[in-house]
């Protein structure tokens, strides 16, 4: 077996064995991100120097006899949503071209403090707004497992980059299902903290109410491990949160999970979900209850208003937050003459902006504007309130909810860039969580049409603990773990 | 529900900075009016008594030491401006006369 083929705690406890060195777990990541890298098209940037100087450290700090944290020289990929300290950060943006961050994002700087190779930026949708990375104002990522189809989204390129081998772990950002369904579509395991876990300094901003940013791995135990380093509180984002410490994630991972009682979302397991979805997710389902879980149906009735609030909620503080991007101070400026100040914002926005971020910002506008502020925006808080309070209930009853991650496989790219609706429907299973701010873990269960389908689990807030208990139990017991894309080793 | 005109997409992508076409105010207009369809479900659930939630984690007043810290070196942030003049951002000129 590679290296690079290897998940991160494997290679990690390679590591501490020093049966290799963190310089060549690194080389033989680099190598196969030369090799696949042509067909999949996951990064935006490659930082190679980088990362082998940090390995190179890691190494030394090794055979000082340093003590190291279990992810220690194990590579990794961060979507171009962060900023990486004098690496290129363009969050999938022409308006953001050139900008050269001169600071970390908290989540980059943990993994840093935890001595994580950075291999490069992966792709995105355009500041994070899409569900198939095709947004992206500068190419378009191929789903390893059919270079055909779309690696989901916004996070395409780091759930792409895992299920291609071509990175270990990497970093993604969840607004509306942007960690969790891409890594449904490409096999991967992906997981949206609680509102409030994972610090969002420098994380370029999109819907603030709901941004979070997880992890994207090839297992569970290693999700557990990566979601350790980023669950730190941070005085930098008043909305980290200090009133719950994180615990050893890892040590949850027992495989016992007799007596949790889940209840399976009746609303998220029909119309609109394919049949070969709802197939494999059943089929979870009844592992989960020979596993000892008890499983009963739920309804969450507001569930079928998800998208329409999250369509006015998001396009309304994504408009207030690229304000900011204006040709002053960073990024884009046109070069086009201008009468004054106000013109040259326009005339740069406008050239700066894709389609799709020019249409969320009109829509956010118009929405927060006044005479319909109370008819869209404040409507949509009421009942973002009453999807809330639907999950509490379910709470009360049950430790954890089951659903489909995305109603379908892998779509086809260019098949729904004509098709708005059907566009966002990919992510109506996703969205009711970031409205309720509650955490969810999407685990690879099986496969249709050849292609990889995700079953999520829904926990309580700040329960991450409880939902990769249970990822992992599935996990082992499923057995869907370790299977490689082969349209990738087809020559 | 009420439609949007040409005319409240050319108000709003004023308010919104955008310099657009008529081209474009048009793809604008009919993805609006899409959208706005799609909101129409929402008039017809009843919310009289339903707290607005704007955030999902209840927090109020996040305070912290008013403590001096070290700030950024000025040419790192000067440095990622499209024009900058020494240590100052260069723009149109703002104020006539």
């Amino acid at each position: 077996m590679e290296a690079y083929e290897l998940t991160a705690h494997g290679l990690a406890e390679a590591l501490r064995r020093k049966e290799l060195s963190a310089v060549e777990a690194a080389e033989s990541q680099l190598a196969r991100i030369e090799a696949v890298e042509g067909k999949v098209q996951a990064y935006l940037r490659l930082t190679p120097e980088l990362a082998l100087e940090q390995a190179r450290a890691v190494d030394e700090a090794r055979a000082r006899g340093e003590a190291l944290g279990p992810l220690a020289g194990v590579p990794y990929a961060a979507k171009d949503v962060l900023c990486t300290e004098d690496v290129t950060t363009t969050c999938g943006s022409r308006i953001l071209q050139n900008f050269v961050p001169p600071y970390d994002a908290t989540a980059v700087a943990n993994c840093r403090a935890a001595r994580m190779p950075l291999l490069g930026k992966t792709n995105m949708d355009e500041f994070a707004m899409g569900s198939s990375t095709e947004n992206s104002a500068f190419k378009i990522t191929r789903n390893p497992w059919d270079l055909e189809r779309i690696p989901g989204g916004s996070s395409g390129g780091s759930a792409a980059a895992v299920a291609a081998d071509a990175a270990c772990l990497a970093l993604g950002s969840d607004t509306g299902g942007s960690i969790r369904q891409p890594a449904s579509v490409c096999g991967c395991v992906g997981l949206k903290p609680t509102y409030g876990r994972v610090s969002r300094y420098g994380l370029i901003a999109y819907a603030s109410s709901l941004d979070q940013i997880g992890p994207l791995t090839k297992d569970v135990r290693d999700c557990a491990l990566l979601q350790q380093v980023l669950s730190v509180h941070d005085p930098l984002d008043s909305t980290s949160s200090s009133d719950h410490p994180a615990p050893d994630y890892a040590g949850q991972l027992t495989g016992d999970v007799r007596g949790l009682k889940a209840g399976v979302v009746r609303e998220l397991m029909g119309e609109g979900i394919e049949p070969g979805v709802q197939e494999c997710v059943r089929k979870a389902v009844e592992t989960l209850e020979a596993l000892g879980v008890a499983c009963e149906e739920v309804e969450l009735p507001h569930c079928e208003y998800a998208l329409p609030v999250y369509y006015i909620i998001a396009p309304a503080e994504c408009s207030s937050n690229l304000a900011r991007f204006d040709g002053v101070r960073y990024g884009h400026r046109t070069q086009e003459p201008v009468t004054d100040f106000e013109d040259m914002f326009a005339k740069t926005r406008a050239e700066g902006f894709g389609p799709e971020v020019r249409l969320r910002i009109i829509k956010g506008t118009y929405v927060l504007s006044k005479g319909y502020y109370d008819a869209y925006y404040l409507k949509a808080l009421k009942v973002r309130n009453l999807i809330r309070q639907d999950f509490d209930r379910a709470f009360e009853r049950f430790d954890i909810l089951l659903s489909p991650t995305s109603p379908t496989v892998a779509f086809r790219i260019g098949e729904r860039v004509d098709d708005p609706l059907a566009m966002k429907l990919a992510d109506i299973c996703t969205i009711p969580v970031n409205l309720a701010g509650i955490p969810a873990l999407n685990v690879p269960c099986g496969f249709s049409e050849g292609l990889p389908v995700g079953l999520q689990l829904m926990g309580r807030p700040f329960d991450e603990a409880t939902l990769l208990r249970v990822g992992y139990a599935y996990e082992q017991q499923a057995g869907w773990v370790g299977r490689k894309c082969e349209a990738l080793s087809a020559k | 529900m009420e439609q949007a005109t040409r005319d409240d997409v050319a108000h709003v992508a004023e308010l919104a900075h955008l310099a657009l076409s008529e081209e474009e105010i048009a793809r604008l207009q009919r993805e609006l009016n899409r959208i706005l369809e799609h909101f129409a479900e929402l008039q017809q659930l009843r919310t009289d008594g339903v707290e607005p939630m704007s955030h999902a984690v209840p927090m109020v007043n996040v305070l912290r030491v008013d403590e001096a810290r070290p700030s950024l070196p000025i040419d790192a942030i000067v440095g990622n401006a499209p024009d900058r003049a020494e240590e100052f951002f260069r723009v149109p000129r703002i104020v006539e006369g």
